[in-house]
Order: structure tokens, then sequence, then C-alpha cells
């Protein structure tokens, strides 16, 4: 079919910058959700702010914020020479930066709750057992916030794959380089196909569903295991 | 500063700060590294806190030297997980992602890890706690008993070199508690480790402790051994109504017509219903001082068994109507001390003074644990 020939390139391009955005925010968001969870710091709710700052503006200023940034004369344009580029704007790198910074607070977010569910009785506890910070950080705090990485994961997953506006800004519409399943809908509308743009939104409803049902009773599941 | 290998020595001054006020802290004392010492104080003590800055869960400027080795000063700061100990929480606060087997190797794993000597065994703690078959269980599956069995064996397990207990009682119900005392006494008994134990309850201390620090409002009121503080008349513990003294008495024979024990404490000997224990062993005997009566002559035709000749050291009033008399038994005053709250009329009109010779009438005597201090 040709429709597929031309669909697969943006569903897999689709998959995998929120693979790769999950995996990123994972590594980076966890050290932040721990700080902001047990950090007694006064500026800790500013840094707060500037995380949850993408859940309210509109993804175009985000976009055009990264691309000045991510720009031949931003600083990203300073990195991207490092590697023989000219710059990061218009490429999956661009992309993953941008899309790690706007799905930040749908990752952050649920694991700093979780952290702070935890409390401080678990980790106390496992102090007395001779565990170190880092030992109880991995044995004890991890492990009880699962869920909570569960509906990061899951989140940060979704917001992903439903980016539009920073794509557009940052990305154009490159073919198996910058074109998303969202862009990909846009265009089909734009060109009236119709019927393309049917079986896309309504696989990325269905999707959707799947994905937060499977959420909800996977942490359901989890915090049974718990008390 | 160096400090003598067999006390804990304690001292902290510093503020707690609070949304609900600052809580002034200053405290000072040294405590035996052996047996059961008692924090013992009403709620706003700081009895908890103390027992959380000796663990390190808690930083107030002081010094703390356990058994020899400098854990806080001026310069130094043990963390929680660098210091030797075992903490029982209120709650038994188990690991809910683990099982209760794994709950207890949490901390057995770590401290062989660093090098600690094995000195209680997995199966030494399984034995005896009676936790064989809770091992492959999920902490949410155990009564609240249980758990804090579990939690005893997991600080156990850590090879503590102090143990120590936030009222590990004070959450579980009357039955579960009954449950749990005689391994409490077990503990005691059959391991050398020296415990801390955070109390409000008298009874819980009368019956475990060897040693109390008496604390109000953040600071120590008194310490020193049990028996000694109690019959203290000067500190509030002897103006409670539950006042009471405890004595160390040896099991003698039991009289099967009467189905009477006889007990011998220092300066009498008591005879208590039913059959306590064998002869020659040792038990923890409580006299409540509203369980004492005196008399100046011997009192003849009384249904009280026990009358024991006693010397009366102390007479403090307790309110208008009632005074505290501190008794040594024994016709030469030099036995056990016990108290006696008699009202003020009754010691006037048998005019009562210091050094008398009198009769202290025991009502009753209960025998609070399976061993004395020997």
């Amino acid at each position: 079919m040709q429709f597929w020939g031309e669909l697969w390139p943006a569903v897999r391009l689709t998959l995998e910058l929120a693979t790769s955005t999950v995996l990123l925010l994972l590594l980076v968001g966890t050290p932040i959700a721990w700080w902001l969870a047990r950090s007694q710091a006064r500026w800790k709710e500013a840094v707060a702010t500037i995380v949850a700052l993408p859940l309210v503006l509109p993804p175009t200023v985000i976009g055009f914020y990264l691309l000045l940034f991510l720009g031949p004369y931003g600083p990203g344009g300073a990195v991207a020479q490092l590697f023989d580029m000219r710059t990061f704007a218009f490429t999956f790198e661009g992309l993953l930066f941008g899309s790690v910074i706007y799905s930040m607070p749908f990752v952050v977010q649920p694991i700093r709750n979780a952290f702070q569910a935890v409390g401080d009785r678990p980790l106390e506890v496992a102090a007395t057992l001779r565990a170190s910070p880092w030992s109880a950080f991995w044995t004890v705090a991890v492990p009880l916030a699962r869920p909570g990485f569960l509906t990061a994961a899951v989140l940060g997953f979704a917001h992903t794959v439903g980016e539009f506006g920073v794509v557009l800004m940052l990305g154009g519409n490159i073919p198996g380089q910058t074109r998303t399943i969202s862009v990909a809908i846009y265009d089909y509308v734009n060109t009236l196909r119709w019927t393309e743009a049917h079986l896309i939104a309504g696989g990325m409803v269905v999707f959707s569903f799947a994905a937060i049902l499977a959420m909800f009773v996977l942490e359901k599941r989890l915090s049974r295991l718990r008390d | 500063m160096s400090a003598p290998a067999d006390i804990l020595a304690a001292r902290y001054v510093g503020s707690l700060g609070g949304s609900a006020g600052a809580f002034q802290i200053d405290v000072a004392f040294s405590v035996p590294m052996q047996g059961l010492t008692a924090l013992f104080g009403a709620s706003g003590s700081g009895k908890t806190t103390i027992l959380r800055c000796i663990a390190g869960l808690q930083r107030v400027p002081g010094h703390l030297s356990v058994g020899g080795e400098v854990w806080q000063d001026e310069t130094t700061f043990r963390r929680t997980h660098e210091r030797p100990i075992g903490y029982v929480f209120q709650e038994a606060s188990l690991f809910p992602h683990l099982s209760v087997r794994d709950n207890l190797r949490y901390g057995q794993k770590r401290a062989l890890r660093g090098g600690a000597n094995e000195t209680i065994s997995e199966a030494d703690v399984v034995a005896f706690l009676g936790l064989d078959r809770l091992l492959d269980r999920a902490p949410r599956h155990l009564s609240g008993g249980e758990r804090q069995r579990v939690a005893m064996g997991r600080a156990l397990l850590s090879q503590p070199q102090l143990l120590l207990m936030d009222e590990p009682l004070a959450a579980l119900d009357l039955n579960s508690k009954e449950e749990i005392l005689p391994y409490f006494e077990a503990l005691h008994e059959r391991l050398s480790i020296p415990m801390l134990y955070v109390s409000h309850d008298l009874a819980e201390v009368q019956r475990l402790a060897d040693t109390i620090v008496l604390l109000e409002k953040g600071r120590v009121v008194a310490s020193g051994p049990l028996a000694e503080v109690l019959v203290n008349v000067d500190l509030p513990s002897a103006r409670r109504p539950d006042a009471s003294a405890v004595l160390d008495a040896e099991v003698g024979t039991f009289d099967a017509r009467y189905a009477l024990t006889s007990v011998s404490v220092p300066g009498g000997t008591l005879l208590v219903p039913g059959r306590v224990a064998d002869p020659g062993t040792h038990r923890r005997v409580r006299i409540a001082a509203a369980d004492v009566s005196l008399s100046v002559a011997p009192p003849s035709q009384t249904t009280i068994t026990n009358v024991l000749p006693a010397r009366i050291i102390h007479l403090r009033p307790l309110d208008d109507a009632q005074v505290n008399v501190v008794l040594m038994l024994g016709h030469e005053g030099d036995g056990a001390r016990v108290l006696a709250r008699v009202t003020r009329r009754s010691a006037e009109l048998l005019g009562l003074a210091e050094s008398q010779r009198v009769y202290a009438q025991v009502k009753a005597v209960s025998m609070i644990r399976r061993r004395g201090r020997s």
C-alpha cells in the first residue's frame, strides 16, 4: 500500500523520538525530581516553576526560543560545530532536545510526587540498617516510587508523540528526519487527503486511550502491592 | 576527650526549630553500656529527640561517646549508616516492597559487608522471635505485633552494638503488646546488647528497665539505677498515683496447702499467690506505694499476709492529704527501699518520724519480670 510506505517513516520517527525522550528524561528528570522532593532550599519552588513552564507556555513560544538557542548563532549552534554541523535546528537531535524540555514537567512532576509520598521514614530506616544514602536511594526510594516512574514514562511518551507546535517550529517537516505523525496529519488535512488524516487521527486516539488505560491499571496493581 | 569503654555519655544543648515554636533541649547523662536503659518522660520531654540524636537521624550540637568511641563532638559527626546501631521505630516501618526475609537481611548483609562480626545469626533471630512461618510473607499480610517482631529481628541482624527503641509498643493494641513483651524480656536476658528504650509508660519501664533517665521539658531530672530512682521522693516519678518500688526477689518454696510461694527480697520475705517459679530463680517484683500501709506495732488481727519490719528513711508531704514515705525493709532497716503512701492525718496521729521503726503491710505484690537483676 502506497499510503503505508509514506506513513511508516513518520511513525518510526515518532516512536524513536518518544522513546529516546523518555529515556533521557528519566536520566535527567529523576535527580531533579529527587532534589525537588527532598531539598529544603528556599529557591526550590523557582526551579520547580521553570520545570513546569512548558505546561502553560504556547508550544510555539518554546519552539521559538529553542530555535534561537539551537540555531547557528545560539549556543546550540556552537556545540553543533563541534560535530561538524551548522545547527541543531531541523535535525533529529534538535527535536530530541526540544522534546526533553517540552515533556519535562510530565516526567518530573509524577516522580517528584512519588518521592514525596515515600517520605522520610523508609530512608531513615535504611540508614539505621547501614545503607548509605546512595544505596538507600536505589534499594528503597526508587522501588517505592515505582508507580510514579510508570506514570512519568507513560505521560512523557504520550506527550512527546502528540507534540506539534515545537516540532513544527524546530524541525520543519523533513520526511524521515523531523516529520512526526502529528505534523503528517496537518499535512494531510492541508492537502485535503481526509482518508489518511482520519486513519492517523483515529490511530492516535486508540493509542492514547490504550496508553493511559494501561497506566491506570498498572498503577493500581503496583500500589496494591504496597500496604 | 576520651570516655570509658563501658558507658554511653551524651550531652546535647540546642534548640530545635519548628513552626510550633522552638524546643529547647539541654541534657547530659551517662548510662552503662549494658542492660536496658529507659528514657522516660511525658510527651514533649524530648526523649525521642535524644534517641534520634544518638542514632544520628537528627543533629543537635553536643557530644556523644558510645563505648569509648566518639560519635559526635565539635569536629566529628558520624552519619547514621556509620553508627553500629539497631533502631526500632514506634511503627514497625518494614519495607513494603520486600518480603519478611528480605527485610531481615537488608541490614544484615550491609553490616557483614562492612566488616561487623556476626554475633547473631538469621537462624537465631528467626527461632528467637518465632518468625519461621512469616519469612515468605509480605509485610502487609502481618499483624501489628508480627510486624514489630520482624522490625526487632531486622534491627538485631544488623549486628548492632547498641539497640535503640522508640516506644516500640506504643502503637500496638493491648493483645499485641502482651504478645510481644515476653520477647523484649527474653532479648534483655539472652543478648548482651545494651539497649536504650524510650517510653512514657511507667509500668513498661518498671518491667523492663535496669537504668532510667528521667526527662522533663528537654532536661534530665534524674538518672541512675531504676530501683533507686523510683524510690527517690524528690522526683516527679514518686508523685504519680502509680508510684512504685521494684525489688529483686529470689523465689523460695511453694506452700501447697495455701498455694502460696515465698519470695525473699532484701530485708524480708513475701508470700505471693500461686506457684510463680522454680525455687532459686530470680524475679522482679513491684510494690505500689498505694498498696503499702504502716503500723507502729506489729499488727495482729489482719488479713494482710505480708507484714515486714522496716525503718522510715524519708517523709515527704505529697499534697494536703497525703504523705510519701520511703522505707528500708528489715529489722535493722538495711534492706531494699520501698515506698508507702499514707494520709497526712494517719502520719500525724501515729507520730511518724524519720528513722522510726514501723511495720509495712503490703497488700499486693506483682511479679513483673521473669528475672530480676543479678
